[in-house]
């Protein structure tokens, strides 16, 4: 044998066996694209954080029933074309059984068509009602919707009597998707919007909306729908311009990072969101409290950061594909039908209860209405 | 109604007084080299990034505020001497790509060597807001004028009075003669790259309590920055502050008085009509002899 063909059989086996390698048939394929940098890297950062540490987790007590998770993960940057062309790398190249991901409304929207075509389950992390609604037979989501926090924040609203309102929202896909469903459903709650203002998602100064809003008299309480910087910005300009009605902010910026840029403003703030922000606040009675409390103590030690819902969301998924897995196995249709079977699966934002006309699953009852006092969270109810 | 104009009119100059202060930054890099720098907006967010880590790490805010100022001039240099000066002999295009790149890199530095959380910093005269005539102005405001006055100011009297203001402007005029006569250009230019990332940096720092700071916030003040300077006029300093906070003005003036939601295009449609009667900004020469 020339030392020529002992190379060429060499570079053959290595090559088999790196085929081999990739091949792995026992292990189960799951995606993730994530806006793991960007505007929506808050969202998106804990979430993958998330989703590597359960499947690390699940891997090291053996899998699911004796097959390893595999995760793929990539960051679309919050870009929404970037996310496609993932979303089709994963079913074409990495072919994946299925996906929980899509940080935000714009990536899943993007995304969605890609798995229905494919007919491949998709688990989006991403909040608006428009990804179950018109419902799609492949796509489901974790967290609770923008109707929901609207129909939260206006039913407390009305339990305090406070009918009249102003409404300032962000012209990101979040902000103007939460304000199109409070104005869809606040007749219901006999609650009036006498003025409407926005603001673009980089803009550093509301005072002059904010002022606008002052003006109107009669106003009772302002609502503000959005995430990112812009309800820390309006939180204190509202503060600076000596606004004193209720202000209620959306369970976009649930977040301990917006109580840390809204400083002394941020008290008084109400807003609707998941009970695994006040986890050790609940009462012992809660059902939630155990999972809410060990997910946030696991994510804390891990990361050192302090704990979000988004990171929350992203566990949910997870736990919901899992359970589908190990009741079914990992085939996609199986997977699918197992999904929309969940029932009574304690997750971090609530009980769900999927069915075939719900793909999300959660009720009112699974947001709490939060109240800032001293810079932390508290249950205003 | 004069408190509704107050609050509104504070508002638009204390958001354009960042757009006044990166256009300036652009107009003196373009003033010595002829690049349109589109870095500038990363030497706003390292000014405030460092400055926020430092106070994090327990170095007093006088001293946290001046290393920022030192590390933006260092990185301003560096800029100059990795990216531009290898590629001194391109054309102005191939330049302004490189800026581009170079902003790129350091956002992506500045995403790992701090996070990608936003960040603030507390009002340095406190966050009690003024009543001044019925506006309730922030004292972080009037930090943020007087600041940029005062940058403007020296820069002027910079290039007026001292012989490395002077030499910049040789070089800016022609690098060849310049050089003849004795000024060592590629000195010259690494300066003026120094101090467009100082003073971009000081209004980093000094935005920071009002805006919050993010290792992405260059982005949007570039673009804006650069349409301040096409609305004052090209490679003119005062030209650029003047375009600046006009700039913010029109937004929020419109935000207040016209509609929140069409601010944006408010903005643009005044941008668009005063070009279209001044091709060359409103303080712009009559030519546009360096392009």
């Amino acid at each position: 044998m020339t030392p020529r063909s002992i190379l060429k059989l060499a570079a053959l086996a290595l090559m088999a066996g790196t085929t081999l390698g990739a091949a792995k048939a026992q292990d189960i394929k799951i995606g993730a694209v994530l806006s793991v940098t960007g505007p929506a890297s808050f969202l998106g950062d804990p979430e993958e954080k998330t989703l590597k540490m359960y499947v690390e987790e699940i891997n090291a007590k053996g899998g699911i029933k004796g097959r390893k998770i595999q995760l793929i993960t990539y960051d679309d940057g919050g870009d929404a074309n970037k996310a496609r062309t993932f979303a089709t790398r994963l079913v074409e190249e990495d072919k994946v059984v299925a996906m929980v991901g899509g940080t935000t409304t714009g990536t899943t929207m993007s995304m969605g068509p890609v798995f229905e075509d494919a007919q491949l389950p998709f688990i989006s992390l991403a909040g608006a009602v428009v990804i179950v609604e018109p419902q799609k037979k492949w796509v489901f989501k974790t967290p609770h919707t923008d109707r929901m926090a609207c129909e939260k924040i206006f039913e407390d609203m009305k339990k305090r009597n406070l009918t009249k309102i102003g409404m300032i929202s962000g012209t990101d896909g979040f902000g103007k998707s939460m304000r199109d469903e409070c104005v869809k459903v606040n007749a219901r709650f006999g609650i009036e919007i006498l003025a409407e203002e926005t603001y673009g998602p980089r803009d550093t100064d509301m005072t002059p909306q904010l002022t606008n809003l002052k003006g109107k008299s009669g106003m009772q309480a302002v609502i503000n729908p959005g995430f990112g910087q812009g309800p820390a910005i309006v939180t204190r300009n509202f503060r600076q311009l000596g606004l004193t009605v209720p202000l209620y902010q959306s369970h976009g910026v649930a977040s301990k990072q917006f109580i840390d840029l809204a400083g002394d403003a941020a008290n008084g703030v109400r807003l609707p969101a998941a009970a695994l922000l006040v986890a050790d606040k609940l009462p012992a009675s809660d059902p939630q409290k155990p999972v809410a409390q060990a997910y946030a103590k696991k994510f804390q030690d891990a990361t050192k950061q302090p704990v979000s819902t988004f990171g929350g969301h992203a566990y949910d998924g997870l736990m919901i594909l899992v359970g589908a897995i190990e009741r079914g196995g990992a085939d996609p249709k199986v997977i699918r039908d197992e999904i929309e079977k969940t029932k009574g699966f304690m997750g971090t934002a609530g009980i769900f209860n999927m069915t075939a006309t719900d793909h999300m699953g959660l009720d009112l009852s699974a947001f709490k209405m939060l109240e800032i006092k001293n810079g932390d969270w508290a249950l205003a109810e | 109604m004069l408190a509704q104009f107050l609050q509104f009119t504070m508002s638009g100059l204390t958001v354009g007084a960042v757009y006044a202060v990166v256009g300036l930054g652009f107009t003196i890099i373009y003033n010595a080299s002829g690049v349109l720098n589109f870095a500038q907006g990363e030497f706003v967010m390292i000014g405030g990034m460092v400055t926020v880590f430092a106070v994090a790490a327990g170095v007093p805010l006088p001293l946290a505020i001046l290393l920022a100022i030192a590390v933006a001039a260092i990185v301003g240099i560096g800029l100059h001497r990795l990216a531009i000066e290898p590629a001194r002999d391109a054309s102005p295009v191939v330049l302004i790509i490189i800026t581009i790149g170079g902003a790129l890199v350091l956002r992506g530095i500045a995403q790992l060597v701090f996070d990608k959380q936003l960040h603030k910093l507390p009002g340095f005269s406190g966050d009690t807001p003024v009543n001044f005539l019925g506006a309730s102005i922030l004292p972080q405001a009037l930090w943020v004028l007087g600041g940029t006055a005062i940058m403007v100011a020296l820069v002027s009297l910079f290039f007026a009075k001292t012989m490395i203001g002077k030499a910049v402007l040789a070089t800016a005029a022609n690098r060849l003669a310049a050089q003849l006569v004795g000024v060592n250009t590629s000195v010259i230019l690494a300066i003026s790259f120094a101090l467009s990332a100082a003073i971009g940096a000081i209004a980093g720092i000094l935005v920071t309590p009002i805006t919050f700071t993010h290792y992405e916030v260059g982005t949007m003040l570039a673009l804006k920055g650069f349409a301040a300077l096409v609305l004052g006029g090209l490679g003119n300093p005062m030209g650029a502050i003047l375009g600046g906070l006009l700039l913010g003005l029109c937004e929020q003036l419109s935000a207040g008085y016209i509609s929140s939601t069409y601010k944006d295009a408010f903005a643009f449609i005044v941008m668009i009509g005063v070009l279209l009667v001044r091709p060359s900004g409103l303080l712009g020469s009559k030519l546009a002899e360096r392009v």
